[in-house]
């Protein structure tokens, strides 16, 4: 364990934490996860903290993971949602950003659909800011959960083959998992479509694969992630079908694999276009317990951040 | 009415001086460049010691926003920054509200210039009517009212029949047609360019191919209609390439390309954490796109450097970065930017810079000035290669402020313009 | 060096300490007639290796191996608001369910009492035990609760910038007990 304590006022993404950083929040929700085991799933922690839930876009899946983990360290969340812009409604976000400063929160959890939405507000805010996803640039406590889930299971992430499949482009959350991975010492393989292969990845320092075996073999981790292909205007791909033949995650297509090989993804899955059911509900698959965790590494991000920020009062 | 400009070094690259040489100005004109020029009695004299004495300085790409935009800028207020910023003209482009696209608003832009002018206001008329990009606007009516180009810049003219008349009917007046060039289809909705940053900040993007596919569509045009072809704001080392191409062909073209897109890459928007002032179209490009650009400077690929000044309100570029308009503003910092960061550092020679802001712009548009030939209109700029400025924006005579240039400190800044014949005033001390 | 602690006197040296925990496990023994539904729970950090001792003289005193756990009270703190960055959590490992069961939470010095108000609201959250009893290695006085120990291994009075140092051998290497003070020479 660490002992080096967490310093910044916002968690704006992954980029910019140091491996120390990153294990010091994994070892955090360590002890968070074992609150959530207990009887009382509670702790005083928070008492009299505000916390506002700010999200500019629907979220079900974050939104309440982080409610739960609020809740569960005895803290006031509030939540304001607008769906859509604010500037539909008349209000920009730095209206929004200044009119929820003179709440005097604690902590703003932020979700939205631009990239840069965090680090405007944090500019600009006294409480300490938390990206929950900013369009497809970063989404940090999803790389944290995705990277404690598997610390659980494989004991370490270092020198792990990890391939991540499906809509590289539009995700939200694989850069922050690129970075992650990385920095713990992961070798990490992208695969998908050429026409859902972002620009220059490489640089980032990871494999690309555009056929699936590839990507399956030899993999201990292996994530899906979501395709969308309803935005047809995208011109992307054809038609799910012709992506689950291609891409799907199948049994059988899983042969390939390490026998303990891990299956995760961040949700909402489509059945059937990118991950088949058996595969999603099989032993291999944890991603139910990636939502489990999510709530623990979230308490351990909110307990981490409310240090930092109230040092500056 | 005599002014002698003495005891500085006069560059002029349209008659290859560069030199300790005095200028004398009679009724508005250049009557002598010489070491030592004769029948100076009765003139009024400007100490130009410590400064270089250039054909004043021409700024080819410029957005003033009147009519209709007023609260950004007006043509006054450009045409102060521009005087500030060391420049005796500018050409303004017609993506105002409503349009330049006929006679009437042409001649309300430049009426508006001659009251009180501190520089010359040349409008550039749109090619296509409300720039609708469907059909031909009418050019010649607008060039009688003044214009001295057409672009439906801010838009690509994207239909390529359309720009095969535009570069065929331009030849009545011998003016150029300006492309702003970008294939709306493969740009999208992109806001930065496509590349490893707009990879790892999750930004849509616009890849180059945007800009190059089309200049190498309008280059075979420009071929088989025999038409004048100016690529604006050119950004990518491929389109160069092209255009290098295309003038050892002997085709007519020309393109001028931003300071910004000199000085700046991609990789800036993620170094500024999403500043808006880092957001304009095209976009900053590649590390190596900016490295071919400054070598078509050198070599002569690139005709003129122009500044895309666009000014925005502040509330304006103070959105999310994805919703924030395009462009920064430019008539003020341009000069300074380009002495300390393209002359001093040797990239290129202070009379190729010169040539670039003065010979090439006015070949082009086909101006009366950039030059101190005798018998030309007497537009000078004077300028100091050795007094510093910081970069304050809310000092500028723009309405605007939107630079990424804020608090630089460049050595080498605009000391005073002569605009025909008459000291127009000095710029605001930094 | 001036600000840091530097010792004072030694107020248990290692024979003393065990003669002292030995009998502390004797009390224990007496007061509840026996071990065998005793649970003891360490309260981190020094209070572990107090329980881990008392285990080993109750192993030889009843010859039975008593449950113990350990007892993280960061998240419980009462003075988390004034103190930042947060304190970097431990674990809390209890044997098993406390309901019905009896407590012994130990701890090496017992001053103010918050340490062990937030103890006793931790175990609270996880179930309602039979009784809950406190074993402190030292007393020092200086309450700021009404809280109080039922087995105390030894009493000594300590003055404001005196500081209590317990040191156990299976984590400090020896067994000693301290008395610190803060010093305030001008070096």
């Amino acid at each position: 364990m660490t002992s080096d304590p967490w310093t910044r006022k916002d968690l704006l993404g992954i980029a910019e934490l140091s491996t120390k950083e990153i294990e010091l929040v994994l070892d955090t929700a360590e002890s968070f996860r074992e609150v959530s085991e207990r009887p009382i799933k509670k702790v005083p922690t928070l008492r009299g903290k505000t916390v506002v839930n700010l999200f500019f876009e629907p979220s079900t899946r974050t939104r309440s993971s982080f409610e739960i983990a609020e809740k569960r360290l005895s803290a006031d969340g509030l939540n304001f949602s607008s769906s859509g812009s604010a500037i539909s409604k008349g209000e920009t976000l730095l209206d929004t950003a200044l009119n929820l400063q003179a709440m005097a929160p604690h902590l703003i959890v932020v979700r939205h659909s631009h990239p840069g939405v965090p680090h405007m507000l944090a500019e600009r805010l006294e409480a300490g800011v938390i990206n929950a996803g900013d369009g497809a640039h970063e989404h940090p406590t999803q790389a944290l959960l995705d990277a404690f889930t598997i610390r659980q299971h494989k004991g370490r992430i270092e020198g792990l083959k990890i391939s991540i499949i499906g809509d590289i482009e539009k995700s939200r959350v694989v850069r922050s998992n690129i970075h992650l991975l990385s920095k713990m010492g992961a070798e990490v393989t992208l695969a998908g479509p050429r026409t859902m292969m972002p620009a220059a990845v490489e640089k980032m320092g990871v494999s690309v694969a555009y056929d699936l075996d590839e990507a399956i073999s030899g993999a201990d981790v292996i994530m899906m992630l979501r395709v969308q292909l309803e935005r047809h205007s995208r011109m992307a791909f054809p038609s799910a079908k012709e992506y689950f033949n291609l891409f799907g995650l199948t049994r059988d297509r899983l042969k390939k694999a390490k026998r303990d090989v891990i299956i995760m993804h961040p949700g909402p899955m489509n059945r059937g276009v990118e991950i088949a059911s058996d595969v999603a509900d099989g032993r291999d698959s944890v991603i139910l317990e990636q939502v489990f965790n999510g709530v623990a590494v979230r308490m351990a991000v909110l307990y981490l951040l409310s240090g930092a920020s109230q040092g500056e009062a | 009415m005599k002014l002698l400009v003495r005891g500085g070094r006069v560059v002029d690259p349209s008659q290859d001086l560069d030199g300790p040489f005095e200028v004398l100005i009679e009724d508005g004109h250049i009557a002598q460049v010489a070491e030592r020029v004769k029948g100076i009695r009765g003139a009024q004299v400007y100490d130009a010691t410590d400064l270089v004495v250039s054909p004043g300085w021409i700024d080819m790409h410029v957005h003033l926003r009147e009519p209709g935009q007023e609260y950004k800028e007006t043509v006054r207020t450009g045409m102060l920054a521009a005087a500030a910023g060391g420049f005796t003209s500018i050409a303004c482009m017609p993506n105002t509200k409503p349009v330049i696209d006929n006679r009437s608003v042409t001649e309300h832009v430049a009426s508006e210039a001659k009251k009180d002018p501190h520089a010359r206001v040349y409008p550039i008329g749109a090619v296509s009517k409300g720039q609708k990009g469907e059909e031909l606007a009418e050019i010649g009516d607008m060039v009688s009212g003044g214009i001295v180009a057409i672009t439906d810049d801010g838009l690509p003219v994207r239909n390529a029949e359309l720009m095969r008349r535009a570069l065929l009917y331009a030849q009545h007046f011998g003016i150029p047609v300006i492309q702003h060039a970008q294939d709306l289809d493969l740009s999208r909705d992109g806001v930065m360019h496509e590349g490893e940053w707009s990879t790892r900040l999750g930004l849509p993007g616009i890849p180059g191919s945007a800009e190059d596919v089309m200049v190498a569509r309008d280059l075979i045009l420009t071929e088989d209609t025999g038409g004048r072809y100016h690529v604006a704001h050119l950004s990518t080392g491929r389109a160069l390439d092209m255009v290098r191409g295309a003038k050892a062909r002997g085709l007519a073209v020309t393109c001028e390309v931003t300071p910004h897109h000199l000085l700046l890459t991609d990789k800036a928007v993620a170094d500024t954490g999403f500043s808006t002032q880092t957001k304009m179209n095209p976009p900053l490009r590649t590390e190596s796109d900016r490295e071919a650009l400054i070598n078509g400077l050198a070599d002569g690929s690139i005709d003129a450097i122009a500044s895309d000044h666009a000014p925005h309100h502040s509330d304006e570029k103070n959105l999310e970065f994805s919703l924030a308009p395009f462009g920064i503003i430019g008539l003020e910092t341009n000069m300074s930017l380009c002495l300390e960061k393209l002359v001093r550092p040797g990239l290129i020679s202070l009379s190729r810079l010169v040539e670039l802001f003065s010979t090439g712009p006015a070949r082009i548009l086909n101006l009366p000035g950039g030059t101190l030939l005798e018998g030309t209109p007497a537009d000078l700029t004077l300028f100091s290669l050795k007094r510093s400025v910081t970069v304050r924006a809310a000092k500028f005579q723009s309405k605007a402020s939107n630079t990424p240039f804020e608090g630089w400190r460049l050595r080498g800044r605009p000391m005073a313009t002569i605009l025909g014949g008459r000291i127009v005033g000095t710029p605001p001390t930094a | 060096m001036p600000g840091e602690l530097k010792p004072k006197k030694t107020v248990l040296n290692p024979l003393q300490m065990r003669r002292i925990v030995r009998r502390m496990a004797g009390e224990l023994v007496e007061r509840n007639g026996g071990a065998d539904d005793l649970i003891l729970i360490g309260i981190r950090t020094r209070g572990v290796p107090l329980a881990e001792r008392l285990g080993e003289e109750l192993k030889v005193l009843e010859g039975r191996e008593v449950p113990i756990g350990t007892l993280d009270i960061t998240l419980y703190r009462d003075d988390l608001s004034t103190i930042a960055p947060q304190p970097v959590l431990k674990e809390t490992t209890l044997p098993g369910p406390i309901d019905d069961q009896l407590l012994v939470l130990c701890d090496d010095v017992l001053y103010t009492g918050r340490t062990v108000r937030a103890a006793l609201n931790e175990l609270l959250d996880y179930g309602r035990p039979r009784a809950v009893q406190l074993a402190v290695l030292v007393d020092r006085g200086g309450r700021e609760l009404p809280i109080e120990a039922n087995f105390i291994g030894k009493t000594v009075t300590a003055e404001l910038g005196e500081l209590v140092e317990v040191r156990f051998e299976s984590t400090d290497g020896e067994d000693r007990v301290m008395m610190m003070e803060v010093d305030d020479s001008d070096d």
